[in-house]
């Protein structure tokens, strides 16, 4: 058994519009010796419904962390929002102060058979990357380092925030674990302007005319950065720059051409893994291809 | 004056359409328990993310409508839907406001007074019959088996049931917008 042994955490996104992200995930955790436990009735994590009716969408969380707590296993997310209302949740419950609170959602999990005991971790992929794993075992993984590209970090928003939250692990101000990932691959970490910025997806269904806004305007910056890619760690955000980026480039007459891949889809290219076959960016909607063709040329021999 | 203040106020507010009490009641709701220590500042509105592409939504002004007691308009409003929820105004605030906290307790209270916007409806209703936001299709499966890995559940269907016994149900209910 490895060492690192973990249930993954798909969520609505990743299982059905992320198969780019949760494929190359399991590549890389697999040459790096993650072994990741699939848990079939995992639901969606709630956060979605918590405007709606807060106890609910704890609820679902507490259920979902019950399940793996039965495996006796920890938590591993990919979608940013999804490791926030987790970690939200199983903090609540495990803390003394909420005893109260957490009998209340054991009796209404009583009749599916769960009892949620406070026992489970839960951490975002990439933070796990970065502390557990860490930059040097991974920059050993790394055979075709990726030496000339230049990428955008986007750390999105619930991976870092509430930073008390995830025990203040990266600054919520000035971030650095994504940009030293990256670095891991060879590439180059882009600055450029509101790296910080919300993707939107939040309030997508609310004002779709507000989140494309928000997206256009960090395209924008992103085309005033000339960087080759735009690397992304939540499906959701993924969706805003990568799925949008054509209608909002076609509205606004603007040609963007930038390619957003997860970052274990950069870290994958980096580890030798095909793109196609093992890390799927088939599926990315920007086309990679442009970006490949320069890796092949940067590889063939400099500029 | 910068576009913030234009949009403020565009008319008066007379007192008797305030509910000194409403501030009391935020405070009472899981994530509002800080709104009155706000004082004023700005570094909200001067941080947020949606209000540089949409006016509408400024959470100082939210906050400053709460304190006064305008719960009628606070509560019926479009724009307390509007926080993309990203927590920068949550990491800034020198008050400890906890912002987007307070803006999930007015979607709460908002609910339970029948302001259930139709997106958050859907929302519920989704996860009431997939347990999902979306729906698993064959095609899913079927590109997980090519490639060997396992296949999700169509429907997580205790979901159903335990938003039920959680009480969302009475939550809408109680605002008169449950079917």
């Amino acid at each position: 058994m490895s060492e690192h042994r973990f249930a993954l955490y798909l969520g609505c996104t990743v299982s059905v519009r992320g198969f780019n992200y949760e494929l190359s995930t399991r590549k890389i955790a697999s040459k790096l010796g993650i072994e990741l436990v699939d848990i079939p009735g995992f639901s969606c994590c709630g956060f979605p419904i918590d405007g709606v009716h807060h106890h609910s969408a704890m609820a679902v969380a507490a259920r979902n962390l019950a399940l793996a707590e039965a495996e006796g296993l920890d938590i591993l997310t990919l979608c940013s929002a999804c490791t926030g209302h987790l970690t939200k949740a199983a903090k609540y419950y495990a803390d003394m102060n909420h005893e109260e609170e957490l009998k209340k959602v054991n009796e209404e999990l009583a009749d599916m058979g769960y009892e949620f005991k406070g026992n489970v971790k839960v951490k975002h992929f990439s933070r796990f990357l970065f502390e557990e794993i860490g930059l040097d075992k991974m920059k050993e993984a790394v055979t075709e380092p990726l030496t000339g590209l230049k990428v955008a970090p986007h750390y999105g928003c619930h991976y870092t925030k509430p930073s008390e939250l995830f025990d203040h692990f990266d600054s919520p101000y000035f971030p650095e674990s994504l940009d030293k990932l990256i670095e891991v691959t060879g590439a180059e970490s882009v600055s450029y302007r509101d790296k910080l910025q919300c993707c939107g997806g939040g309030i997508l269904a609310v004002s779709e005319n507000t989140s494309m806004d928000m997206v256009k305007q960090k395209l924008d910056h992103l085309k005033e950065a000339e960087v080759d890619a735009l690397i992304v760690i939540c499906p959701f955000c993924d969706i805003m720059y990568d799925e949008y980026q054509p209608t909002i480039g076609a509205k606004a007459d603007v040609k963007y051409d930038i390619p957003v891949l997860y970052y274990p889809q950069l870290l994958g290219l980096a580890m030798g893994f095909h793109p196609r076959k093992d890390l799927a960016v088939n599926k990315n909607q920007v086309k990679v291809r442009p970006l490949l063709k320069k890796l092949d040329g940067l590889k063939g021999g400099g500029e | 004056m910068s576009k913030i203040e234009d949009s403020s106020t565009e008319e008066s507010v007379s007192m008797d359409d305030l509910d000194p009490n409403f501030k009391n009641l935020v405070a009472l709701e899981p994530g509002g328990e800080n709104i009155r220590k706000c004082f004023a500042c700005g570094t909200c509105a001067a941080i947020c993310p949606v209000l540089s592409v949409n006016d509408s939504y400024n959470p100082r002004r939210i906050i400053r409508m709460v304190l006064l007691g305008m719960k009628e308009e606070v509560l019926s409003s479009e724009f307390i839907w509007l926080c993309s929820g990203c927590y920068s105004c949550y990491e800034r605030c020198p008050r400890d406001v906890k912002i987007t906290s307070l803006m999930v307790a007015l979607r709460n209270i908002a609910v339970r007074e029948g302001y259930l916007p139709k997106a958050m409806g859907a929302a519920v209703d989704l996860l009431e019959k997939f347990g999902r936001l979306l729906e698993v299709s064959e095609f899913e499966n079927t590109v997980r088996a090519k490639k060997g890995i396992p296949e999700l559940e169509f429907k997580i269907s205790e979901i159903k049931d335990l938003l039920k016994k959680a009480g969302i149900h009475d939550a809408i209910k109680e605002g008169g917008s449950d079917e």
